[in-house]
C-alpha cells in the first residue's frame, strides 16, 4: 500500500502553495518523494523559503514560479519550469483561490471579476497547461480545489459559489476529454477547513459553521492534503471525473 | 545540411505521421480544417508531435496561429 502512495520520480505543480491548504498539499507530496514546482502570487521571499525548507527536509528538488494564476502566462510558466527541469509533469494541483463574501446587490464588479479570474479562469488555464505536458507522458492527475459552497451554495457567497461550481463543471468536462489520454481529472470539495481564510470570519459566523459539521470538528489542511495524495497516487489510477467532498459531514 | 532544410524535414515528418499527408507535394494546400483529417483533435496531436520533435513547449498564440503547413514552418523556426 505504501509503495502505491510513493511519488518518487514524479513531478507535481501546486498553485497557491505559500500557505494554507496548498502549502500542506505540497509538503505532503514532498514527503512522498515528488519533485515540486510551487506557485505563489507574491514574491515576498516566503515562497523561496518554503521551497528551500521542503527541499532540505525531504531531499527532493523544489522550485517555484511567482505569478497570479488569473493570468494564463503563470500556468504556462509553471509548465515550462517542469518541462525545462524534468521534461515531464505528473500532477497539477489547482489550489490557488480567494474568498470574497458579499450579499446579493452589494458585490462590486471588481470583486466579481477578481474572484472568477482567480478561482475559475485560473483553473482553466492550469488544466490547459497541464494537459499538454501530461499527454506526452501518457498519464497524469489534475486535482482541482472546489468547495462545499460550489456543490450546495450558501447565502452571502453568490460569486464564490459560482466560481467553485464552475470548477466542478470544468473538472467534469476535462475528465471526459482527457480520459482517453490517461489523464485523470478530479476535484476536492473541502468543507470548513482551518486556514487563515476562514479565521477571517466573524465569531458568530464561525460558530454557526462549526455547529453544521456532523463530525463536530473543523477540518485541517492535512485532511485535504491526504485526499490530494490519494488522487495524485496510483491508488486512484481508475478514478476520474469525481468531486470528492472532504467536509466531515457538514450540512449547509 | 542547412538549418532551414533540417527544420523542414522535422516538420514534414510530424505532418506525415499525424495527418498522413506529405506536405511537400502541395504545401499551400495543407490547411487547418481543409486538409482531410486536420481537425481540432489532430491539431493537438500535431502540436504534441512538433513539441516532441523540437523539444520545446509552444506558446498558446503559436498553437492557435498554426493554421497551415506554411505557418507551421514559420512558427517552428522560432523554436529551432
Amino acid at each position: 500500500m505504501l509503495d502505491r502512495l510513493n511519488l518518487s520520480g514524479r513531478v507535481a505543480i501546486v498553485t497557491g502553495a505559500s500557505r494554507g491548504i496548498g502549502k500542506v498539499i505540497a509538503e505532503t507530496f514532498a514527503a512522498h518523494g515528488a519533485a515540486l514546482v510551487l506557485n505563489a502570487r507574491r514574491d515576498n521571499g516566503q515562497i523561496a523559503q518554503i521551497a528551500q525548507e521542503m527541499s532540505t527536509n525531504y531531499s527532493v528538488p523544489v522550485t517555484f514560479v511567482v505569478g497570479d494564476v488569473a493570468e494564463a502566462k503563470t500556468s504556462a510558466e509553471l509548465a515550462k519550469e517542469a518541462f525545462a527541469r524534468y521534461k515531464r509533469l505528473d500532477i497539477y494541483v489547482n489550489n490557488a483561490g480567494v474568498l470574497v463574501d458579499g450579499l446579493i446587490g452589494m458585490v462590486p464588479e471588481k470583486d466579481i471579476a477578481a474572484t472568477l479570474n482567480i478561482n475559475l479562469a485560473g483553473v482553466l488555464h492550469g488544466v490547459q497547461a497541464a494537459a499538454r505536458l501530461m499527454q506526452r507522458g501518457e498519464r497524469g492527475s489534475i486535482i482541482n480545489l472546489t468547495s462545499i459552497i460550489g456543490r450546495f451554495g450558501n447565502q452571502g457567497q453568490l460569486v464564490y459559489g459560482a466560481s467553485k461550481a464552475g470548477v466542478i463543471g470544468a473538472t467534469l468536462s476535462a475528465a471526459k476529454e482527457l480520459a482517453p489520454k490517461n489523464i485523470r481529472v478530479n476535484a476536492i470539495a473541502p468543507g470548513f477547513i482551518d486556514t487563515d481564510m476562514v479565521r477571517q470570519l466573524p465569531e458568530k459566523k464561525f460558530a454557526e459553521r462549526m455547529a453544521s459539521i456532523g463530525m463536530r470538528r473543523i477540518g485541517t489542511p492535512q485532511d485535504i492534503a491526504d485526499t490530494a495524495l490519494f488522487l495524485a497516487s496510483d491508488l486512484s489510477s481508475y478514478v476520474t471525473g469525481q468531486i470528492i467532498g472532504v467536509d466531515g459531514g457538514m450540512v449547509i | 545540411m542547412t538549418n532551414q532544410v533540417l527544420l523542414q524535414q522535422k516538420v514534414d515528418s510530424v505532418f506525415k505521421d499525424v495527418l498522413g499527408v506529405d506536405p511537400r507535394q502541395d504545401p499551400a494546400a495543407v490547411v487547418y480544417n481543409q486538409t482531410q483529417g486536420w481537425d481540432s483533435v489532430a491539431h493537438m496531436m500535431l502540436v504534441a508531435g512538433l513539441e516532441e520533435a523540437f523539444d520545446c513547449m509552444l506558446e498558446m498564440d503559436d498553437i492557435l496561429g498554426m493554421s497551415s503547413y506554411d505557418k507551421a514552418l514559420e512558427i517552428m523556426a522560432n523554436y529551432a
